[in-house]
């Protein structure tokens, strides 16, 4: 049987190991994600985001333990992949999301894996689109990526992601962090962890005010470099309502509130299929990963047909302030 | 870029509560280069295969203090060798009498470390078993 074949056969260690070959860039990783891809774009995938501390491991474990109470008997129910940081200095990692998911264990129908950022800035690591399209030829319903704690910027979630929840917790900053640009802008699904603590009432009231603001152009938004994708993609019929991400309050270590979240990403689930924003999103990914790989490879393909030594020559001109980095690149491109 | 990295499972089984000694190993592991998965207090053997398996690890590191190492450690042992993962290397620190540390090695553990064993000699072998792996 070859990878691909044991993979959708249900095989867990043959899952595990490609999964380390996709992460690891390898060749044959890249050819058996190939031939899975046909069997890609069934699960529904999940981004939890949020700043480092506000309890994402723990909402996601609570939401995958949620999912599994409806149908305990089924497999490959629910897959988490969540993603630390890399030490920036040695590439070494801690990958701890996995003592907040105890309670997943012992159940075949969940399988979580942890994986390192090796550098990326965007909140996930570079393969973790790779991983996430095995999971899914891999034949799990649901796949839940947590991203590294997140600032303000870690906005590649929502690229990914069909539905995106922003964790936010009381406490974090006033109205005018909850009016900038970034990371809010990405939710779906706004969540209030750690409910319980004081502030919340303002935390709530700054986010639904933001929301207020925010949504004369209706809860449909693209990425502004994707643009001509979204032209191109049958539009979403305009009559369809409005999602205005809700703001829902949880506490994720007593369980409180994880029913009401569950729901509300059934709810959106639902929405994105009527409004014909499930395809589109899925179309602007492809799209996006599209564009990286073809620069990836023009630019492979570009360094094999060029003299090292000229490239050096004119990098030493950049050094002497003779010539502008843009200089150099127009010249050595011509 | 093909890029591969060594993938420890750090692990506490049974039942005993302190796990400075697990956090040490696993920030030295982190600061020589490797990706660590650590999984917390009071694991048993049956969560620790399930953790290796769906990780992929390449070596599992297990922290025992009280005293239950002769029954827990073969349990994982076999587990993980259950699973197909015949070459992870296991890997036993804590308090372990001297006496019990043959009979550990002779089922399979790479290595025992007691207190004060330098952290770079846990590093050298954790790389070396991955190289012959």
């Amino acid at each position: 049987m070859t990878a691909a074949e044991s993979v959708l056969a249900g095989d867990r260690l043959a899952l595990s190991r490609l999964l380390t070959q996709v992460e690891n860039g390898t060749e044959s990783g890249k050819a058996t994600l190939d031939s899975l891809f046909k069997h890609t774009g069934h699960a529904h995938l999940v981004g939890v985001t949020g700043a480092p501390g506000t309890g994402k491991s723990c909402l996601v474990s609570q939401i995958a333990l949620e999912v599994r109470k409806a149908d305990p008997a089924l497999q490959r129910s629910v897959a988490i992949v969540a993603v630390d940081p890399s030490s920036p200095f040695n590439g070494g990692a801690i990958l701890g999301d996995r003592v907040r998911m105890r309670d997943l264990a012992g159940d075949p129908g969940v399988f979580i894996r942890s994986m390192a950022s090796r550098g990326a800035l965007g909140g996930l690591a570079n393969a973790t689109a790779g991983v996430v399209q095995v999971l899914d030829a891999a034949g799990f319903d649901l796949i839940l990526v947590e991203t590294v704690g997140a600032g303000q910027s870690e906005v590649d979630i929502a690229r990914l992601a069909h539905t995106t929840i922003v964790v936010e917790t009381p406490g974090m900053g006033d109205d005018i962090q909850a009016i900038k640009a970034g990371i809010l802008e990405i939710a779906d699904i706004l969540v209030i962890n750690k409910a319980d603590r004081p502030g919340v009432e303002n935390t709530e009231r700054a986010l639904r005010v933001n929301l207020e603001l925010g949504y004369p152009n209706g809860g449909f938004h693209t990425f502004i470099e994707a643009g001509h994708a979204s032209q191109d993609a049958a539009s979403p019929s305009l009559d369809a309502d409005v999602w205005v991400p809700p703001v829902l309050k949880t506490v994720a270590i007593e369980s409180k509130g994880i029913a009401e979240l569950v729901q509300t990403i059934r709810e959106h689930r639902e929405y994105l299929v009527k409004s014909g924003l499930l395809a589109l999103r899925d179309r602007e990914r492809l799209n996006h990963d599209f564009e990286v790989l073809l620069q990836e490879r023009l630019k492979q393909d570009w360094l094999k047909t060029t003299d090292p030594s000229k490239r050096d020559e004119i990098l030493s001109l950049v050094f002497d302030r003779k010539l502008s980095p843009g200089q150099a690149v127009e010249r050595l491109i011509k | 870029m093909p890029e591969q990295r060594i993938r420890v499972l750090i692990a506490k089984p049974g039942l005993d509560g302190h796990d400075r000694g697990a956090k040490v190993i696993a920030r030295a592991l982190r600061d020589a280069g490797m990706e660590v998965i650590y999984t917390g207090l009071r694991q048993t053997p049956e969560m620790i295969a399930e953790a290796a398996l769906q990780e992929d690890v390449n070596v599992i590191g297990l922290s025992i203090l009280s005293g239950a190492h002769m029954a827990l450690v073969p349990r994982v042992i076999d587990l993980v060798r259950g699973n197909g993962q015949s070459n992870v290397g296991i890997f036993v620190g804590g308090i372990i009498p001297e006496e019990d540390v043959p009979e550990l090695l002779a089922k399979g553990v790479k290595a025992v470390y007691g207190p004060g064993t330098p952290t770079s000699r846990v590093v050298e072998d954790i790389r070396a078993d991955f190289a012959a792996a």
